[in-house]
């Protein structure tokens, strides 16, 4: 069933987990710059998203939260049981759901940085 | 019937007279071929400050209650036979002192992560065909006997020798698979002992086979499955530490280390 060798799929665990880090506290920074109750004020959080640099820095964000997120929930539920139906299912099951959050999410964050609120 | 010789008997009833303590073992009696009933059988026994939890097991077997299932061999942390928990803990029946415990009462049980055989026995086919699966000898192509020039060693340095010289100390007695918190949720997990095997004969210089090794231990149910807990080294009976061992594999499949 799996396509990648775990080695590969657990780099790119290890590599979302700091590419994330990493952004996160730039976005957590960015709180920072203003008064942190004025930086969550309706106009600031729209214009961020109107900011290009800042909308492509939250589909990142969404992007490798998502990849870490739903690969660390398969290797806990491969934990919890065992067999090759199951943990093909898990598996399409993790994909799905990873793929289903970052449209979502990129969703949202394209309608609202084209003014589409 | 065995006799009992009387000069030998003479010496079993000394024993038990000159000790002055006792210690009262409790035994986690089960037997799943009959039933799925567990219980604990107590049972007082005189003790040494030498006696270990085995010396007490076997006084349970000669004098009070002949049925216990134990399995045994070596009573030398030689053989890795008597592997089993100790209040709480596990460990070497013959290389744990009941003084060492510190207690008045040991509990002893089966190992966790084995199918019980019988009371304190387990089933090591899991780890014994998990250690097997990671081809624990030494591969290459070529042989120690040379058809030209005879017999020829492959030598190595100290230097080298030391990279995996704790690990090949592996008695395969099981504790450090009964520790593991992951072989207790995962029942396909390689486990410690295997993982520890891998390392060994991949940091061994002679071993060319460090590809295959690797390829096997990197599945979905491999290597990345360790926590770190690191209670399998803590448990180990002869200082062998496979959760080192695991995280210098990791390194080769990581690609930071050759």
């Amino acid at each position: 069933m799996m396509v990648l060798r775990e080695s590969i799929i657990m780099k790119i665990h290890y590599g979302t987990a700091i590419g994330a880090l990493f952004l996160t506290v730039i976005h957590i920074m960015m709180r920072l710059t203003q008064d942190f109750h004025e930086s969550l004020a309706y106009e600031n959080v729209i214009a961020n998203y109107e900011s290009v640099g800042y909308a492509l820095l939250l589909e990142l964000l969404l992007i490798l939260i998502s990849v870490h997120g739903f690969n660390g929930l398969r290797v806990i539920l491969f934990e919890m049981n065992q067999g090759p139906t199951y943990e093909k299912v898990v598996t399409v099951g993790c994909l799905a759901g990873m793929a289903a959050l970052i449209g979502y999410g990129s969703r949202t964050i394209i309608m609202t940085s084209m003014g589409m609120t | 019937m065995a006799t009992i010789h009387p000069k030998l008997s003479d010496e079993l009833s000394q024993t038990v007279v000159s000790s002055t303590k006792s210690v009262k073992i409790k035994i986690k009696r089960s037997n799943p071929n009959v039933n799925s009933e567990q219980k604990f059988d107590d049972f007082v026994v005189p003790i040494e400050k030498w006696t270990t939890v085995l010396d007490v097991l076997l006084d349970v077997k000669s004098h009070l209650d002949h049925s216990v299932g134990v399995r045994y061999s070596c009573r030398q942390a030689s053989c890795g036979s008597c592997g089993m928990k100790i209040n709480g803990k596990p460990g070497l029946a013959c290389f744990t002192k009941i003084s060492e415990l510190d207690s008045d009462t040991v509990t002893v049980e089966p190992m966790d992560n084995y199918p019980v055989v019988r009371d304190l026995a387990v089933n090591m086919d899991r780890m014994i065909n998990n250690h097997k699966k990671v081809m624990p000898y030494v591969i290459r192509e070529d042989s120690e006997i040379d058809a030209e020039s005879g017999i020829r060693e492959f030598l190595q340095s100290p230097e080298n020798v030391d990279k995996y010289i704790q690990f090949s100390s592996c008695i395969k007695c099981g504790l450090c698979n009964s520790a593991c918190p992951t072989m207790a949720m995962d029942k396909s997990f390689v486990g410690p002992q295997a993982l520890a095997q891998a390392y060994r004969y991949i940091a061994d210089d002679r071993d060319k086979g460090k590809n295959k090794r690797l390829k096997i231990i990197d599945e979905s149910h491999g290597i990345w499955r360790c926590h770190f807990a690191g209670s399998c080294s803590q448990v180990c009976p002869k200082g062998v530490d496979p959760a080192m061992g695991i995280q210098l594999l990791r390194g080769y499949l990581l690609g930071i280390r050759d």
